[in-house]
């Protein structure tokens, strides 16, 4: 069941679960770091309506400035406003910032060690029509490999906001990715939000009986997501629960730093762990957790995400499906990481 | 700026030559790095830290000095020189450059050495932090600021296209208080730079970007004087100062060869030529 203490949206499993793209939420939550913070600035390469810096680009004109379609410039733009003082957000799809200034960003942003945060929206194959040169699933291991950095992948749009303010009171280099799909609402105003902070959104209750894995005590399977699919981890989880396998879902919006106590702790009570996310399974969110759980507490591990493929048009449920990342798949790697069980 | 005066002229070429026997000194010691771009820039560098720069080595994090980036890291032997013999860190230190341990890392890192201003090694973003700097204090003080922003690059650099970016962006944004000084020694690791990627006319393309030019002999300073001052007088535009050097200037075996970019004198014969062009006596 949903943990009550959480405040999630109680329509959360409803068909008719409001919806909001998660960008948009970088988009409010950036206006409320600039309102709250004079310092905050930011910079856009020619995507300012859709990456949603709009808003903040028409209250604050004086604290935005319009690159032009130059990420590299970008990055080493808002490294310098940094130098002086402010706290520059910049953004671009991902697939250019951190895909195509990731040399600038490491050199001018984390080597520099100065806080400039990185909104790259329209990441996954969900951007949908646009084809695979559009969608990032690469982003993931380019920011989480740099020193420093922060990697942050909220799970809904109202993560999306919370995440932005936090990070904007933050001294670190930072990378929030943000997807261009309406996705469903999965927390609320109330729902805490630390970064460096996973939570578990979803517990199957404690029942008598033998489980089918065999386990007397904790869950067969926990699984952990990042992003939207962390909707996609809760139904699949749902479903698993009514035949009987306990699941626990963590969202582990914060890839890096790790919450490496959360982490080890499902993975000591599922004995068994499924990683879902929307990006390659080389070097992503799951490959963080497996070099945690290699070191601390080894368990199965089955990887939801794109298996060293590039993405292409189509709509973004297809390609959900179409790449291995739908419920169904979730749940079959559930089952198969708790037969993995020694 | 104070008016440049035939006393201050020659305090500048006192330092100036300090600074050239340092860098020698330091690349012999460190047997790695990079000659030719430090020893050419040792004018520039001089005239800079001993003259124009708002700043003060006593008080490195001052808020209102004016701001140096480095865009071409590897030339920082000139730059750590430069500050040593200015009072920012002891001119022994120098001698630690390239070394395990050592606040002077082979590029600059202000993880090291938190009074630089940047770190900086991979070349072509020096100008976009500049710019960048140059944005944030009109945003906090105005177009009639009184700080300055220098950046100082390689020619060769400007291979790169993230130049180009910055250059368009400081045209478009035009911005008085920044002042781009490119070395122009006409050599890069591979040969001269017009064979490896031709640059001119250098000049007409920072013009047609919206910028001020203004060229020098990078070896007079009363000719660096006048370029850097003439970029203080522009108002509505950034200025380059496009300063002809001669590449490894001051050990004339050495000089305008593109073989010095990027390696140090060691064997004998070389370390023996270096010190005597400098009067480095024997040690």
């Amino acid at each position: 069941m949903i943990d009550p203490g959480l405040n999630l949206n109680p329509k959360l499993f409803d068909p008719d679960v409001d919806m909001q793209p998660i960008r948009k939420g970088f988009g409010e939550g950036l206006l409320l770091a600039g309102k709250a913070d004079k310092r905050v600035v930011g910079l856009c390469a020619d995507l300012t309506d859709s990456t949603h810096m709009n808003m903040f680009a028409a209250a604050f004109p004086e604290r935005f400035i319009e690159i032009g379609v130059a990420e590299q410039n970008l990055a080493a733009t808002a490294s310098g406003m940094a130098h002086m003082g402010k706290i520059p957000f910049i953004t671009s799809y991902a697939m250019f910032s951190p895909g195509r200034n990731w040399e600038q960003i490491r050199t001018t942003i984390a080597y520099n060690n100065v806080p400039v945060k990185i909104a790259g929206s329209h990441a996954g194959v969900s951007v949908g029509p646009d084809g695979g040169t559009h969608q990032a699933i690469e982003d993931i291991a380019l920011t989480r490999v740099i020193p420093r950095m922060v990697v942050i992948s909220p799970c809904d749009a109202i993560e999306a906001r919370k995440a932005t303010l936090a990070a904007a009171k933050t001294p670190d280099p930072t990378y929030i990715r943000l997807a261009r799909e309406k996705t469903p609402l999965i927390t609320t105003d109330e729902t805490p939000f630390a970064i460096g902070k996973a939570w578990i959104a979803f517990r199957s209750a404690v029942r008598e009986g033998k489980r089918p894995s065999g386990a007397k005590h904790g869950f067969d399977v926990g699984i952990i997501a990042t992003g939207a699919l962390l909707h996609k981890a809760l139904m699949a989880a749902r479903e698993l629960d009514g035949k009987g396998i306990r699941a626990a879902v963590m969202n582990l919006s914060t890839i890096k730093p790790l919450d490496g106590d959360a982490i080890v702790r499902l993975a000591h009570d599922a004995g068994a762990i499924v990683a879902v996310e929307e990006h390659q399974v080389a070097g992503g969110m799951g490959s963080a957790v497996a070099e945690l759980l290699a070191a601390h507490r080894p368990v199965p591990i089955e990887f939801i995400g794109v298996r060293d493929q590039f993405g292409q048009s189509g709509a973004p449920a297809e390609l959900i499906e179409h790449y291995g990342m739908g419920e169904k798949h979730i749940r079959d790697a559930a089952r198969k990481a708790i037969l993995r069980k020694p | 700026m104070t008016p440049l005066t035939d006393q201050k002229i020659a305090l500048l070429a006192e330092k100036a030559l300090d600074i050239r026997r340092s860098i020698v000194e330091m690349l012999i010691e460190a047997k790695s790095g990079h000659t030719a771009g430090p020893l050419d820039m040792a004018d520039i560098f001089a005239y800079l830290y001993f003259h124009a720069l708002k700043h003060d080595p006593k008080k490195p994090g001052w808020e209102y000095r004016d701001r140096l980036v480095l865009s071409n890291g590897h030339i920082c032997p000139v730059l750590y020189a430069t500050m040593a013999h200015a009072g920012y860190f002891p001119v022994s230190e120098l001698m630690t450059l390239r070394k395990f341990g050592s606040r002077l890392q082979g590029h600059p890192h202000r993880d090291f050495l938190p009074m630089l201003e940047t770190s900086s090694g991979p070349l072509g973003c020096g100008l976009s932090q500049a710019v960048g700097m140059a944005l944030a204090d009109r945003i906090d003080n105005g177009r009639s600021s009184g700080r300055r922003f220098y950046c100082l690059t390689g020619d060769g650099e400007l291979d790169e296209g993230n130049n180009w970016e910055a250059v368009m962006l400081a045209g478009k944004e035009k911005l008085r208080s920044l002042t781009a000084i490119v070395d122009r020694n006409n050599i890069q690791i591979d040969g001269f730079t017009e064979d490896v990627m031709p640059l001119e006319p250098i000049a007409d393309k920072w013009r047609s970007f919206n910028w001020h030019v203004v060229e020098c002999d990078g070896h007079d300073f009363r000719d660096i004087d006048r370029a850097v001052g003439e970029a203080q007088a522009v108002f509505e535009k950034p200025t380059v100062v496009i300063a002809h050097t001669i590449a490894s200037k001051g050990v004339p075996a050495f000089e305008r060869k593109f073989e010095w970019h990027g390696k140090p004198p060691t064997t004998p014969e070389e370390i023996r030529t270096a010190r005597q062009a400098l009067g480095i006596g024997p040690r």
